[in-house]
């Protein structure tokens, strides 16, 4: 394992000679999917809890469609799917954007864990305390104040263990990129396995790497609840 | 002196200053009706209140006591009537599903000059003491950080707690503590009047004096407060109008006197029926 670590060392870690692979790529797209995700997940929730049927509607459309089909399956219409249509290839932006692998994986990744993150996100906006918003209206709070200032961060705190878990998931998901060509940790460990047949070795590699960027997040994630869950009745030691 | 000159001439005394009856009219509430489907909980309710007033609303569960204060600051859209504060009444406007809705801008300013004070305090949990009493004064008044933590301050050390409460969460403080707090977070807004709604109810016995005692403090003051209460020994000495409500009416209307000598029989059988 050692040996076959020196010889595609590198290539796990950061580079394979023709672009970032390995962890880094894996990080790559880790850290896209989930700020982007993240950002744009933020006033879908607001949306999906509306009273506005036409608000709430489309989003709820939206999370249903990603939540309800495979990750795999909408990795491979963005990648080959969409290049396939005409509307597609004579748009000259749509062309450039989806002839590159890494554009339509990122696409695919943003889409799946920002539905997910939606209805985590949502859920939290309804479990906070009624009289909590009844509060804030009270005192002049209303519209992007209301949400800006109270809702948002009392929604994102009470959803920080079940967002943390969607992260690690879609940590693991990342490597279902090698499948549309992206140099990410699984494909190294492909190729390496392909050059060596050192088939244990290659993959046990790319577990124990995976395996560490797990316990760095689920840190990380015990760090920030350490932060921003001490309001919570102090029930746990 | 005979019995009843004596108890006459008691009252005058008791009543604050403040609340003569030349002064203004502060905030005039006419004829609120309130319906929940079919049931109509408000049927033509009004009250005024000048400056310095302290009104308790008082009635059994379901009076409607509690849905009246609500109306005040439109937490409750009343179905009709007039809320008129300064001389100016808030306008209605039809609002989704033929409902009535206040102008915004006036709901806004409205809210920004009635204080209220919940129940269960209906804190923001996931804030620190000192950022639920800054938030409305920050971000709702525009007051700088700087000045809003010296009023948050200011205010935490009236309601008598001591300032390294400021750092906590409400979840760590008892429920008088924390009622406290919703009064200190009020008062941060410098309001012209302020709303309680039942503000011991939800506290263990030994906790109400402690939150009584702020709350009389602030009507010594000179506080304009409409208060929905239980606390009827509390309700005689701070008063200055006493509203009984009784089936969404007000059923007997007068100072502080009429809980001792309530007139309708409604009042007294309401009285009688509690431990005093």
């Amino acid at each position: 394992m050692i040996e076959l670590f020196q010889q595609y060392g590198l290539a796990y870690l950061f580079s394979d000679g023709s672009g970032l692979s390995g962890v880094a790529m894996t990080l790559w797209l880790f850290i896209i999917s989930v700020v982007l995700g993240f950002g744009l997940s933020i006033p879908l929730a607001l949306a999906r809890v509306s009273e506005h049927f036409w608000l709430r509607w489309p989003v709820e459309v939206y999370t249903y469609l990603f939540r309800g089909t495979p990750l795999y399956i909408q990795l491979l219409i963005c990648y080959t799917g969409l290049y396939s249509l005409e509307v597609v290839q004579d748009n000259a932006l749509l062309n450039q954007f989806f002839r590159n692998a890494l554009n339509c994986t990122l696409l695919a990744f943003v889409l799946n864990t920002c539905a997910y993150t939606v209805e985590i996100f949502a859920g939290a906006i309804r479990n906070i305390p009624h009289g909590e918003i009844e509060a804030a209206r009270a005192y002049g709070l209303h519209g992007w104040r209301l949400n800006l200032f109270v809702i948002v961060p009392a929604a994102l705190r009470r959803a920080l263990p079940a967002y943390s878990n969607e992260m690690i998931l879609m940590l693991h998901a990342t490597s279902l990129a090698f499948t549309a060509t992206v140099a990410d940790i699984l494909k190294v460990a492909r190729d390496a396995n392909a050059e060596t047949f050192l088939t244990f070795q290659a993959f046990g590699i790319a577990a124990l790497l995976y395996m560490l960027l797990s316990f760095a997040l689920v840190g990380l994630f015990r760090l920030a609840e350490r932060r921003w869950m001490r309001f919570l009745v102090p029930t746990r030691g | 002196m005979n019995q009843s000159a004596q108890a006459l001439a008691a009252y005058p005394m008791d009543i604050p200053v403040g609340k003569t009856a030349t002064a203004a009219i502060k905030l005039q509430v006419e004829g609120i009706h309130k319906r929940y489907g079919e049931h109509e909980v408000l049927k033509g309710v009004s009250l005024n209140a000048r400056q310095g007033d302290v009104i308790s609303l008082i009635g059994a569960s379901g009076s409607g006591k509690s849905t009246m204060l609500r109306c005040i600051n439109f937490l409750e859209q009343p179905d009709a009537g007039v809320i008129t504060l300064d001389g100016i009444s808030i306008e209605m406007q039809p609002g989704r599903a033929g409902t009535r809705a206040p102008h915004q801008a006036q709901l806004q300013n409205l809210r920004t000059r009635l204080a209220m004070v919940f129940q269960h305090f209906n804190l923001w949990s996931h804030m620190t003491v000192l950022e639920n009493i800054t938030m409305a004064p920050r971000r709702v008044l525009n007051v700088s950080a700087a000045e809003a933590e010296k009023r948050a301050r200011l205010y935490l050390d009236k309601v008598g707690l001591p300032s390294r409460v400021a750092d906590q969460y409400p979840a760590f403080l008892s429920g008088g503590q924390q009622q406290r707090v919703a009064i200190a977070r009020a008062l941060a807004m410098e309001p012209e009047i302020i709303l309680f709604d039942e503000p011991t109810s939800a506290l263990d016995p030994e906790l109400v004096g402690e939150v009584l005692k702020v709350i009389q403090t602030l009507a010594e003051e000179g506080r304009t407060m409409l208060m929905v209460t239980h606390e009827m020994g509390f309700a005689r000495q701070v008063s200055s109008q006493v509203l009984f409500l009784h089936q969404g009416r007000v059923e007997e209307h007068g100072g502080a006197e009429i809980l001792d000598h309530p007139t309708s029989e409604r009042l007294q059988q309401f009285l009688s029926n509690r431990l005093k």
